[in-house]
């Protein structure tokens, strides 16, 4: 099963990039291969991550935990009940993260810990509670609180507030907001929900059955989206400040990525697609500066 | 409230208390804690309209739509299936009526049987209210399901009869799902969230078949969503649901582009705008849900309000008319109203 496939992206630095794709498009599995946090079940067969001009997944195994890891770049990640070990106090696991990866007292960890969670906006009380004590958004912060307890210079955040209701999930993209603006956090935001990568970030992919299918600065895919997913994409989705209006569909459903057809991998689905789409794979493709689309036909679907 | 004879269901004054699962302690001592999860609601749905119900989790949306279709009791208060009264019924009478008044879940993967082909999933309603809705033979109820098939765009409905579920995408097992409550010619349907499910580029395919439904058939549906922006563009009438009351009320679009209630305010400034360049999400209520354990008194609101004052905690706000079938439940929405617009002109 190819679950992701050239994937080519560039995180600049205290900038935020989106990936957005649909349940199944291989997001999550890009954002594994970045740390080599794959299932065992997994093959990374080929590629670079390259860490200001180091290719890190040719680091061993020990070097990529110690150095990078958490140190440099670490995870947000979706399941806000398990991220949390559910029989150790939450100010304890922050404090266990640090004082594995780094060389301060016992003492100092813990203040530490306090600091980090006033800054996500946990009162230090909080310090010696249980996950289940906390509600599904101060769960949220607590693990925002462990991703940057030892100043990453990157976080992934996969699918950050999928599982909260729209209230909190506004105070944590405003938390996340925050903290990347005033730390210079460079950050890559995973999501299936285009209106978070309209709400967060700077440039933006759109994944589809593992592969970028449009690349470009967020403005410019929401100005001007060039491939036919991305279009699709975002006349399915309902805008809250629009007039009333019947929301359209993309007809059929993803490819099966253990069985992948010749050709683009949207051509069936696609209104526009022709012979050539069916039997030749478009290349990713420049098509003004900084603008990236698979599609034969980028150029005139844009207009 | 609004006696129009075009009123399909009616619920007045409905409320729904669980009690909640106690501790050995709590048991001996004799404690009992009341879970209000559907706390005094009247609300009605009208012949051919869609109906959102909107709310956080823990809002009691999906208990109220349940609990309107006797699929869970009421503790108390009335409800109506056009002028009868259903929660008078006995069981068996309400088994008459219940093909009129059907259900939708959200799950389409788990609300149909994976070894039953689609035209079995279809059909079985039909066989089991085979008395009440005086189907004679197999051939009926063949004609039957092809309709229902076509009324939700599964067509050829030959190609679908015997596909099992798992050959379906989301978006067919869902339409499966709906054919399956049409086929038992009902007049309401309770839509539990029944796109949150599936991806949001195949979304509209279900939504477009129950929009059509109501224009064509004169459906009514109470659709139960946490989306409002989803409900803005599919829903005729919106409410707004806040610890087992329903705190505000109206036309969807006018709920949405002006809204009274301050937590719907909060919602609505809560929602991503969909545009870079647009306006950015903003935070207007403090803190989270409490438990619908401890239910604050006054106006349940209160706490989380940015304008509650000293009358908020003592007094609950009765929801009130405003006009143009507008309800809202708050003491203050009209200073609340033009904060609002202030802020977002």
């Amino acid at each position: 099963m190819k679950a992701a496939s050239n994937i080519n992206f560039t995180l600049e630095k205290a900038k935020v990039l989106g990936l957005a794709g649909e349940s199944g498009s291989g997001k999550t599995t890009i954002a594994l291969a970045l740390l080599r946090l794959l299932p065992s079940n997994a093959i990374l067969k080929s590629g670079s991550v390259f860490l200001d001009g180091q290719n890190i997944l040719e680091l061993p195994e020990n070097a990529l935990r110690k150095e990078i890891r958490w140190k440099r770049i670490s995870l947000v990640s979706q399941a806000a009940m398990n991220a949390l070990n559910p029989v150790f106090r939450v100010g304890e696991q922050i404090k266990e993260a640090i004082l594995a990866h780094s060389d301060v007292s016992d003492k100092e960890a813990e203040q530490r810990v306090k600091e980090l969670l006033e800054e996500v906006g946990i009162s230090q009380e909080r310090y010696a509670s249980y996950p289940h004590e906390l509600s599904g958004g101060m769960r949220q912060r607590a693990i925002i609180a462990m991703a940057l307890a030892l100043n990453p210079d990157i976080v992934i955040a996969d699918e950050p507030t999928t599982a909260l209701d729209v209230i909190v999930q506004a105070q944590i993209l405003l938390l996340l907001k925050r903290l990347q603006t005033s730390k210079k956090l460079s950050m890559i935001l995973i999501t299936h929900d285009l209106s978070l990568i309209a709400e967060m970030c700077d440039n933006a992919a759109i994944i589809y059955a593992g592969q970028i299918v449009e690349y470009a600065s967020t403005r410019e895919v929401f100005r001007n989206p060039s491939h036919p997913y991305t279009m699709g994409l975002m006349a399915a989705i309902p805008k809250v400040y629009a007039p009333k209006t019947r929301l359209a569909s993309i007809a059929g459903s993803p490819p099966d990525l253990i069985n992948l057809p010749r050709g683009c991998k949207f051509a069936r689905r696609c209104k526009f697609a022709t012979q050539k789409c069916v039997q030749e794979e478009p290349p990713l493709e420049e098509i003004s500066p900084g603008h990236f689309s698979k599609c034969w036909y980028a150029r005139e679907i844009g207009q | 409230m609004n006696e129009s004879d075009n009123v399909v269901i009616k619920a007045v004054d409905l409320k729904k208390h669980f009690e909640a699962k106690l501790g050995l302690l709590d048991t001996l001592m004799r404690r009992k804690i009341l879970i209000r999860a559907v706390d005094g609601v009247s609300i009605w749905v009208k012949k051919g309209e869609i109906l959102g119900l909107a709310g956080e989790s823990g809002s009691g949306k999906t208990t109220l739509g349940r609990t309107l279709l006797r699929l869970i009791e009421p503790t108390s208060g009335h409800i109506y299936f056009r002028d009868l009264e259903i929660t008078r019924l006995s069981k068996r009478e309400l088994k008459r009526i219940r093909p009129k008044i059907q259900i939708i879940f959200q799950d389409p993967f788990e609300s149909v049987n994976p070894r039953m082909t689609v035209y079995d999933v279809v059909a079985e309603g039909l066989r089991i209210n085979r008395r009440v809705l005086g189907v004679k033979s197999e051939k009926d109820i063949e004609e039957m399901v092809k309709q229902a098939l076509a009324l939700v765009q599964l067509v050829p409905p030959e190609q679908f009869l015997n596909r099992y579920p798992h050959e379906l995408s989301g978006g067919q097992r869902q339409r499966v799902a709906i054919a399956r409550a049409l086929v038992l010619k009902p007049e309401f349907i309770v839509a539990d969230e029944p796109v949150s499910m599936l991806d949001v580029s195949i979304r509209a395919e279900v939504l477009n078949v129950m929009m059509d439904l109501k224009d064509k058939l004169g459906l009514s549906f109470l659709m139960i969503t946490h989306d409002l922006a989803l409900a803005k563009h599919v829903c005729d009438r919106l409410a707004i649901m806040y610890l087992g009351k329903i705190v505000e009320m109206g036309n969807a679009e006018e709920v949405i582009n002006q809204p009274l209630h301050p937590y719907t305010q909060a919602l609505i400034a809560a929602i991503p705008s969909g545009d870079p360049e647009g306006r950015k999400v903003k935070v207007l209520a403090k803190g989270e849900v409490p438990s619908s354990v401890n239910i604050p008194n006054g106006c349940r609101f209160h706490p989380r309000c940015p304008y509650a004052k000293e009358l908020c905690a003592r007094v609950e706000p009765e929801l009130r008319s405003v006009g143009n079938e507008h309800y809202v439940a708050c003491h203050y929405y009209e200073e609340a109203l033009s904060y609002f617009k202030s802020q977002n002109a």
